[in-house]
């Protein structure tokens, strides 16, 4: 569904006038499928990001392209309504002068449905990430971080995309409220059938939900598994990093 | 014998009259870590800037924080300056804002160096140098002439470890030192943490929010709700046979991450 075809980007280095560049990513390919739950681990500073951001479309790869059920994800037309993303800070996500039920209106409002559908609908969705409609009249910084995050997946979810892009999008949460989302996700994936690009640092999190898992390092693939087929990786870092993992 | 005694905590804002943090009371012992777990929002950062007496102006405390007999609550300002860094040393969540964005890393370690110890440069530069090696950062020198922006999470927390390994502190209070960390870091700055209390002996209060972390490294834990210590005991009977509900459901929630994952991985 999601194609990813030779990617690269490099960004500008140093001062203002200078002509380096830095390469982020190093010819990418990889495809999601329909109803997949695709993870991208690495460390910080390996460009996973930036994948993200060019998935989503927010930046032009400098080389490939990524293509959205055969179609370039550039063209606007594409993206609408198929595809969202939710970012790791939620207090920067929200509008602070909107309302919770502003903030979820908000992509609804490009599509032509009347008002009293649009109003059923917020209440359905709060209902469906766990808030009551006591929430609607509330403000971001009057949420707790799971509650905002909560408030942003329900952002996400309203135009019932095909696929959601989330950015460490439970990292700044407690470890108690993440298992609370990442159930959440689950149960959303199921009723609505999407798939999930996940990006993470924490591969315990990314094994809870991902069928399939890519290791990223230095702007570059180093491997792809199924989640099933964890524990046989290949690649040293993969392993170096599974080593490194502190379970409780 | 306890190194730090606190006795009825309580902290309040005054803006809003709030309390904060309700009659807390706990001691550490000499060479002990002490760990501080519970949810966002549950008062274990302003217990921990309750003790450095680091708080915001208009957020007060009462009660008695006793170091080595001697109570932090009635120093003035000027004795307290003297207690920071050189006896009691903090580090903290986010590296980028712990150190003046404006200078280079060296110039914020000497000034700190300059001001407990009085050391001449050369001195401070070979002692930084060793501290810096010792938690595995290469090439100290190019590191001390960088600008905190150049460097990543993981390194800016070792340095602040590097730092503490020089001041060499009585108690160290680490306030949720591997949370901004990805995995990789992060187990080396716990590696590092684990090394420093084996190498100094020192007396750490070790704030997390991540349990398995804690497991790692603490001899005792506090569990805090909403400013209230619900549950204190030694690191095994917290996690095997908690008694109160919240810690059971702190620990059970990361188990079913755990347990999915060993799952997979077949270490079961």
């Amino acid at each position: 569904m999601l194609k990813v075809d030779r990617v690269e980007k490099s960004y500008k280095k140093g001062g203002l006038f200078s002509r380096e560049k830095q390469k982020i990513l190093k010819n990418v390919s990889f495809e999601c499928r329909s109803g997949e739950c695709l993870g991208i681990i690495g460390e910080s500073g390996s460009g996973k990001s930036t994948l993200g951001r060019l998935i989503v479309g927010i930046e032009k790869p400098d080389r490939g392209t990524v293509l959205f059920e055969g179609k370039n994800i550039q063209d606007r037309k594409v993206r609408v309504g198929n595809i969202s993303a939710v970012f790791q800070d939620y207090t920067s996500s929200i509008n602070p002068f909107f309302t919770v039920e502003e903030a979820i209106m908000e992509p609804l409002k490009g599509q032509k449905k009347g008002q009293k559908e649009i109003q059923s609908k917020i209440d359905h969705l709060l209902n469906q990430v766990g808030l009551d409609p006591s929430y609607r009249k509330k403000y971001p910084h009057e949420l707790s971080g799971g509650e905002a995050q909560r408030v942003c997946i329900a952002r996400a979810i309203s135009t019932e995309p095909k696929c959601i892009l989330l950015d460490e999008a439970i990292s700044s949460l407690d470890v108690s409220v993440q298992i609370q989302v990442l159930d959440l996700l689950k149960k959303l994936k199921k009723s609505y059938n999407m798939s999930y690009i996940f990006i993470t640092h924490d591969i315990q999190a990314a094994a809870y939900i991902c069928d399939r898992v890519i290791f990223f390092r230095n702007g570059q693939i180093e491997e792809m598994v199924k989640i099933e087929h964890l524990k046989d990786v290949q690649s040293e870092y993969a392993r170096k990093l599974l080593q490194m993992i502190i379970t409780f | 014998m306890n190194i730090l005694e606190v006795e009825n905590l309580q902290v309040t804002d005054m803006n809003t009259g709030q309390i904060i943090i309700y009659n807390s009371s706990f001691r550490l012992k000499q060479g002990n870590c002490l760990a501080i777990v519970g949810e966002s929002g549950s008062g274990k950062s302003v217990t921990c800037r309750s003790i450095m007496r680091l708080n915001k102006a208009w957020i007060r405390q009462s009660g008695d924080i006793l170091f080595k007999g001697e109570n932090l609550n009635h120093l003035s300002e000027k004795e307290m300056r003297k207690k920071r860094g050189k006896n009691l040393c903090m580090i903290l969540q986010n590296g980028m804002s712990a150190f003046d964005p404006s200078c280079v890393i060296g110039v914020h370690l000497r000034e700190t160096l300059v001001e407990h110890f009085g050391w001449s440069n050369t001195e401070i530069e070979e002692k930084m140098k060793k501290a810096m090696e010792s938690v595995m950062l290469k090439n100290p020198i190019e590191i001390m002439n960088k600008y905190p922006h150049q460097l990543s999470g993981g390194m800016l927390q070792r340095i602040m470890i590097a730092l503490a390994l020089v001041l060499e502190p009585d108690i160290i209070i680490a306030d949720e030192p591997t949370t901004a960390l990805d995995t990789i870091s992060q187990f080396e700055v716990v590696e590092q943490f684990i090394q420093l209390r084996e190498r100094m002996g020192c007396s750490m209060i070790f704030v997390s929010h991540d349990l398995g972390v804690v497991k790692k490294i603490a001899d005792d834990v506090l569990v805090m709700k909403d400013g209230k210590i619900i549950e204190r005991g030694d690191i095994q009977t917290i996690f095997s046979e908690a008694k109160h509900e919240y810690t059971r459901y702190l620990v059970s929630t990361r188990l079913t991450v755990s347990n999915h994952f060993k799952k997979i991985m077949g270490r079961v």
